[in-house]
């Protein structure tokens, strides 16, 4: 006789397993254990939006509280997907509107996201409270206002890098007086067209649970007092423009205002900033973990101030204003240092505007033994400094490198950097992201599938010799979940070879590679669950031999067969016939 | 997302010329034109071989950064750097804001912004479009570039037309009483112009968002175009 649990108590038991992966885990042990995790999930990550549907999300899950959704391929920012290729949330807020009355928290991530959607959301969920736009699009001010003025409980409202259309300013009045609920407010993408000052303020000043709050471009440092006087208990603050003429009351009013800021950890916005206004935050420096200087055009000289008062900093976002003597200086105050951005201020200019070399890369690695996570833009990089960086950093998880110009060598000894991004791999074992440049063959990609076994995103450009560098990865990589390659020479037989890896894997990108339409057709009549879209904006794919290569290529798995809302410039291979 | 049919339809052309040779009477510009450019918006079937150049060869990334490269139109300029379409990794919302950051910083006026991201749109297609105006350093590379970007919609009714010239305002009236599609934009200050009246960097530092409309729709922005070609004589 099987000896279990009553249901509840195995329920009871779970709410306490509350991270995803171990709740899939948990609802693989047996049939019971399915169903009863099924009606206990509250909380559901779908990474791609189209690996299933919301019918099949709805009937699996029924009790959600809370979702994510991540539409667009990563190259998407950097324009590489089309406008209309997908990634529309209205679906599923319709499906959801009817099954989830009880729905709190919507997160998405490169979607597109209508008006409509928003009014959809502000009328459905009465106890909605969290929305979190991560790089989305569609919607304008209209769309706020409706969530604004429906959602009574609303606590977090957060566009970050979202794209909005600013229709006017006076969204904001929207929140009824009686809002108190906020806790997180982004609207730092908001144009610079004015944003109700006013409201702003008393929106501010009526939500005593406030802790983070990221102002726009609109707001200018005259009115940064009077927030922060509103809100002295923030944690996160994001500025507006930081600059006015320099008078001395204006600085010392700020000043204080900061100071009455007892829990600042985060600081970013910065956009336009007069040096002279700097020192206004030293009394929040020596608390400051997160600092987001990376629209700041301000000189190496001024940051090395800034940064050389933070000395608790762990996450440093800048512009390669800082140079390597910024960097070497970063180095020496700022020992907790877990994450470093650097941004090219320049980044189409033939032109070397600034002095940040490699040295400064190795030597943030040798000062700061913390480091984990790095994304550097420069112009130069060497094996040797490389090899460096991942002796010197072995619990590094995140290594994104970018020299600006593509194939770039080694520029002591003019050879390719496979040695040094192979150290990278070899040392860090725990690296889970890896951007790749420079000049690089397949050597640097059977390094890869060598060590990198944690590994669960690669970026590849203009790098490889042949279909070998792409084997290497998709038969050496077992924790790949992601994988995205433009301009090199990969084709068919690596695709082809390592088909059934690809269910493995969330997506694959290609574009500009080699591989044909002969072995897209193919790999989608083979792989009856992989979608295998080719995108093509200048005319159908069958309108040429079919050993052309197609332009760009996302192959992803999913569950729910190929979709339908597929713009004419998308062709999805099912089964060996084109779909449209 | 049924968006009608790709074939059977003629392939339009659209020119707009710019005035020629300066006179007495033009307004003075940062750039003296002395040479006529033409912007032609192909919208040609995707089907069968008529429209599509057997010879075009499928691009891979590397044979577009060579179409990219850019030629002067002022010999006293080097040429500008190729750029290659997402290349470096920037978000364009980064791009666009060091743009105006460094504009405002710099004292140098004339260096321009580094990218300049324009909402495209076109009557009658179902979603919007972005193009980065630095990318081309002419209306002609713009107009191939949008020529592709909407030729996989349907245009509906068009016939063929010649060529149509802004220097004569008949002619021009003939244009715009047409169904042809004519490309306009807002500039900064809000006002919606034709494009191809200003010289091409004048172009991109005022433009802030694309719009293909109707011949007959743009016909309220003539007024300002013809009382350009009568300036010009």
């Amino acid at each position: 006789m099987t000896y279990s649990f009553p249901d509840e108590v195995l329920e009871h038991v779970f709410s306490f397993i509350q991270s995803v992966k171990d709740r899939n885990a948990v609802s693989t042990v047996c049939k019971s254990w399915f169903e009863i995790e099924r009606w206990c999930r509250r909380k559901v990550f779908i990474g791609n939006c189209y690996a299933v549907s919301p019918r099949m999300v709805i009937k699996r899950f029924p009790e959600v509280r809370s979702i994510e959704l991540k539409g667009k391929p990563h190259f998407a920012d950097f324009n590489l997907v089309p406008d209309g290729w997908g990634g529309y949330v209205l679906p599923w807020i319709v499906e959801m509107a009817g099954a989830y009355p009880g729905l709190e928290e919507i997160r998405l991530k490169r979607m597109v996201v209508t008006d409509e959607s928003l009014e959809l959301i502000a009328k459905s969920f009465k106890n909605f409270k969290v929305l979190v736009l991560f790089s989305c699009e569609g919607f304008s001010t209209d769309g706020l206002a409706a969530i604004a003025s429906g959602c009574k409980n609303l606590r977090e409202l957060d566009l970050r890098e979202s794209e909005v259309d600013d229709l006017s300013g006076h969204w904001l009045t929207h929140f009824p007086e009686t809002c108190t609920s906020l806790v997180s407010l982004n609207i730092s993408c908001l144009g610079s067209d004015e944003v109700s000052l006013s409201a702003l303020e008393r929106l501010v000043g009526r939500c005593p649970n406030l802790t983070s709050l990221r102002v726009n471009r609109a707001v200018t440092l005259d009115r940064i007092a009077n927030i922060l006087r509103c809100a002295p208990q923030l944690i996160d603050f994001g500025t507006g423009n930081y600059t006015a003429e320099l008078r001395p009351d204006v600085l010392s009013n700020l000043a204080g205002a900061f100071s009455s800021c007892k829990e600042l950890k985060s600081l970013s916005g910065f956009w336009d900033v007069v040096p002279a206004y700097l020192p206004a935050l030293y009394s929040v420096c020596s608390r400051l973990t997160s600092l987001n200087l990376s629209y700041a055009t301000i000189q190496s000289a001024e940051i090395i101030k800034l940064v050389s008062h933070c000395p608790s900093l762990q996450r440093l976002l800048v512009l390669d204003y800082i140079e390597d003597s910024g960097l070497e200086a970063l180095a020496s105050s700022c020992k907790d240092l877990q994450e470093l951005r650097v941004f090219p201020s320049d980044p189409f200019g033939a032109e070397l505007n600034v002095s940040l070399t490699e040295q400064g890369l190795v030597a943030v690695s040798l000062g700061c033994p913390k480091l984990q996570s790095v994304l550097y833009f420069c112009r130069r990089m060497t094996n040797a400094a490389l090899v460096t960086t991942a002796q010197n950093c072995p619990n590094m998880t995140r290594f994104r490198l970018c020299i600006i110009e593509p194939k770039t060598a080694d520029y002591l000894t003019l050879e390719p950097l496979d040695v040094g991004f192979g150290a990278i791999v070899e040392h860090c074992k725990d690296l889970r992201r890896l951007s790749l440049s420079g000049l690089l063959t397949d050597r640097v990609f059977e390094y890869i599938g060598t060590y990198a076994k944690k590994l669960e995103m690669l970026s590849v450009a203009f790098a490889g010799d042949s279909d070998l560098g792409l084997h290497h990865v998709l038969s050496g990589c077992e924790g790949l979940r992601k994988l995205e390659i433009r301009d090199c020479p990969f084709g068919d037989k690596a695709l082809l070879a390592n088909a059934a890896k690809l269910e493995t894997m969330r997506s694959l990108w290609m574009s500009s590679c080699t591989v044909s339409f002969g072995a897209c057709k193919l790999l989608g009549e083979k792989m009856p669950r992989l979608n295998v879209e080719v995108i093509d904006e200048t005319e159908p794919p069958d309108a040429r031999p079919e050993s052309c290569p197609v332009d760009k290529l996302y192959v992803y798995r999913s569950v729910s067969g190929p979709r339908f809302d597929m713009p004419p410039f998308v062709w999805t291979m099912d089964e060996g016939k084109i779909l449209h | 997302m049924e968006v009608g049919l790709k074939m059977g339809f003629e392939e339009t052309e659209l020119r707009l010329g710019l005035p020629g040779g300066g006179d007495g009477g033009e307004v003075v510009r940062k750039r003296g034109f002395s040479e006529t450019v033409d912007l032609k918006l192909k919208l040609s079937s995707k089907q069968g071989s008529s429209g599509i150049d057997p010879n075009e060869e499928k691009m891979t990334g590397l044979t577009k950064e060579k179409n990219l490269l850019l030629s002067a139109t002022d010999p006293a300029k080097p040429p500008a750097k190729a750029q290659v379409v997402g290349w470096p990794p920037v978000r364009s919302f980064r791009k666009n804001i060091l743009a105006t950051a460094t504009q405002k910083s710099s004292s140098d006026e004339s260096g321009g912004e580094k990218a300049a991201f324009v909402k495209v749109s076109m009557d009658g297609a179902p979603y919007l479009r972005k193009v980065d105006l630095r990318m081309y350093t002419s209306y002609h590379q713009l107009s191939d570039a949008l020529a592709k970007m909407f030729s996989s919609f349907t245009i509906g009714n068009c016939g063929s037309q010649g060529v149509k010239d802004f220097m004569n305002e008949s002619k021009l009236m003939d244009l715009l009483n047409s169904s042809d599609y004519v490309p306009t934009y807002e500039d900064k200050d809000g006002d919606w112009m034709l494009v191809g009246d200003v010289p091409w960097e004048m172009f991109v530092e005022s433009c802030k968002r694309l719009r293909i409309m109707k011949g007959t729709e743009a016909i309220g922005l003539a007024p300002k175009a013809v009382e350009k070609c009568k300036k010009r004589g």
